[in-house]
């Protein structure tokens, strides 16, 4: 338990993440967008490591870490201890998508089904890039991962991305969102929005991870737009299990977001995968239709 | 005054007067009635407590410790699966030093399937930075309570707990128990003081992570809390005694070990038992005794070898099993006797609920005396 340096960052310079991390900007615009009066429950992952190596620690804000499939356990305690207490300050974990859609599930479907009034960010940087990029239930379709891996027999991850928003709207959740990098003022305003809302909120916020995915660390904001702009991830909010507000964009073919990564290396060479890049592209399709995303020829973007 | 109850609800009445404030339990058998006694005062209003029903005793224990890092006092209960369930989180809660109390209601572990009594669940999680205390009834059950609590949050300590009582045996039996009252609890127990907290007026980063400079100071850290515990309960048990005229101040307790030349070694309820075995065979002219083992981690070897200094040989009754190397109990105690000529032999006895009477504890003197054992004791070999 270190103590923490003054700043006028809440979430501190100097911490060890890679040159171009997504989830570092996150936590960034987290904290910006919590304030001081805030307790974070962390998972084990990327983030917990580069930003608490003892004795030094990036977090302006009281910060635990116990486990990696726990954070929503321990926030559950957190916020039972502070309303016993009368006490004031928000409950916020932060888990990566390994911890959030796989290991953690148990914890976070326990934590929201009891209603404690706490918010849950997942940064999704769609594998598990701590211990070296292995698969997870984020990873999307046709990425390669060192244990979904392309081969002579495989294209890389057999399935798409879990769909957790969905599972935790099913729990009742009052709001649940989904959000990225690329826009941070709106990332802001829907932290702001869930931890202002009684009950457990859940967003799931795309992180770009320029070592995971292969691509420039110069590029992470661009990548993070371009799966937006692609329909490959889409930004909307569901209030009380409904879709209110999605993001609208004039969509790209998904080859310009996949052909600048790494992971999707294998679908251009040796020999092109059309068949595989026509299904992520049906994924992206499918994005569009669900959530309404496509900008029809007199609107204009939001 | 003597009130006749259930060795649950004794437990459960006594964790109210300690006030936890943060109470998070799985129900899981032989533990259930404490907590749902507890569940039912907090229903009453009668304690002023969050419970929280979780999903599993992974997050049972996982909620404790986010609820005692917030500065408040937290209690939880369970046995067996669910206590492995919880193995990681008992790392890492001792780890970082919450002083939680957690009552274990001591059951065999699967497989094969067993709801019954051993004490294999606590005896495996002994490397895990808990203290471990067994209760030999239920008075005693009650009043660890009180005393680990006190113990645990001792600024010098820091540590988790597991009162440990036997499922069954003691948690559905009805036992007169004398309660202490609320002002009296108070009076012995402070309020909650926490070391450091979670608090946004003075953020600190807990449970951050250790690389190969720091991690062995970290444990070593915790084995000298270990340590110091011993200290720390022989003051809270003699305190004990002095308000409450039941004194606990010994890490070990011996019976009829004066002149004794074999001496049985044991933890929990089967000392009852074996203390009736001893009587009987002193009637019969045999010199024996036992060593009750009350606190288990820290493991209080100089006390048990000065103890057993005058006897020939020991024999440990081990209601667990480290499977390839004997029972716990009685690799530890022959370390503490290393050295000195007795001839310490163990038996493995009354796992999974298997009944142990009185002429069963002779049976094993008997064994012990003729130099055999190191054995499982009461096998049904038709069945094997």
């Amino acid at each position: 338990m270190a103590e923490v340096e003054g700043g006028c960052e809440l979430f501190s310079a100097g911490h060890r993440a890679c040159g171009g991390c997504g989830p570092a900007l996150a936590a960034r615009l987290l904290l910006k967008a919590t304030g001081k009066n805030v307790i974070i429950a962390a998972a084990t992952g990327c983030m917990e490591v580069f930003s608490t190596p003892y004795p030094e620690t990036a977090w302006g804000v009281p910060w635990i870490h116990s486990l990696f499939e726990n954070p929503a356990a321990v926030a559950s305690g957190i916020e039972a201890s502070l309303k016993r207490q009368g006490r004031t300050e928000k409950v916020v974990c932060i888990g990566g998508d390994g911890s959030t859609l796989d290991i953690g599930v148990l914890c976070i479907s326990g934590a929201f089904e009891r209603g404690h009034d706490i918010t849950y960010i997942c940064y999704d940087n769609e594998a598990y890039m701590n211990t070296g990029i292995q698969r997870s239930g984020a990873t999307p379709y046709g990425a390669s991962t060192t244990t979904s891996p392309a081969g002579a027999c495989s294209l890389g991850n057999p399935r798409p991305k879990k769909d957790m928003p969905a599972i935790l709207a099913a729990h009742g959740a009052p709001y649940v969102a989904t959000a990225s990098i690329a826009y941070p003022n709106d990332f802001i305003k829907k932290v702001e929005r869930a931890i202002n809302t009684p009950g457990p909120c859940y967003i799931q916020v795309h992180t770009p991870c320029c070592t995971g995915w292969g691509f420039e660390a110069g590029e992470t904001l661009n990548m993070a737009k371009l799966a937006i702009e692609t329909g490959l991830w889409v930004n909307y909010e569901m209030v009380d299990g409904r879709v209110e507000k999605a993001k609208k964009v004039s969509r790209k073919p998904v080859e310009e977001y996949l052909a600048k990564q790494k992971r999707f290396r294998h679908l251009f060479k040796p020999a092109r995968r059309d068949d595989v890049i026509t299904q992520i592209q049906g994924i992206a399709d499918a994005n569009a239709e669900r959530f309404g995303i496509d900008i029809k020829a007199k609107e204009s973007s939001e | 005054m003597l009130e006749f109850m259930e060795g649950s609800h004794a437990v459960a009445e006594i964790v109210k007067r300690c006030r936890p404030q943060v109470i998070s339990a799985y129900p899981i058998t032989p533990q259930t009635h404490i907590v749902e006694d507890l569940a039912q005062m907090v229903a009453n209003c009668e304690i002023d407590a969050e419970y929280i029903t979780v999903e599993s005793e992974f997050s049972a224990l996982s909620a404790c410790l986010g609820a005692s890092a917030a500065g408040s006092r937290v209690y939880s209960a369970t046995t067996s699966q669910g206590l492995a369930l919880m193995f990681e989180v008992c790392f890492n809660v001792a780890g970082m030093r919450q002083p939680i109390v957690m009552t274990i209601a001591n059951r065999s572990l699967g497989a094969p399937l067993s709801i019954w009594n051993d004490q294999q669940d606590s005896i495996s999680l002994r490397d895990s930075g808990w203290l471990q205390f067994y209760a030999e009834d239920n008075q005693e059950a009650a009043d660890l309570h009180m005393i680990a609590y006190k113990v645990c949050e001792d600024h010098d300590i820091l540590l988790p707990a597991f009162v440990c009582f036997d499922g069954f045996i003691l948690t559905h039996t009805y036992e007169p128990v004398a309660l202490p009252t609320q002002e009296e609890v108070d009076a012995y127990l402070p309020a909650f003081n926490p070391y450091q907290r979670l608090d946004a007026a003075n953020p600190l980063s807990f449970g951050m992570y250790a690389t190969p400079e720091y991690y062995m100071e970290f444990r070593y850290e915790v084995d000298r809390a270990m340590e110091r515990a011993k200290q720390a309960f022989i003051k809270a048990g003699r305190e004990f005694g002095e308000q409450f005229d039941r004194d606990y101040s010994a890490l070990v307790e011996g019976y009829r070990l004066e002149d004794a030349d074999t001496a049985l070694v044991a933890m929990g309820s089967i000392c009852g038992t074996a203390k009736d075995a001893v009587d009987e065979m002193r009637e019969h002219g045999r010199k024996v005794g036992l060593l009750n083992i009350r606190v288990f981690r820290p493991f209080p070897a100089q006390e048990i070898a000065d103890a057993l200094k005058d006897v020939s040989t020991v024999a440990v009754l081990d209601k667990n099993i480290s499977l390839g190397n004997g029972g716990a109990v009685g690799t530890e105690v022959k370390a503490a006797l290393y050295g000195s000529g007795i001839s310490v032999y163990d038996y493995i006895i009354a796992l999974g609920g298997r009944d142990v009477r009185k002429r069963d504890i002779a049976a094993v003197v008997d064994l012990a005396e003729k130099g055999e054992g190191d054995m499982f004791y009461g096998l049904r070999t038709e069945v094997l």
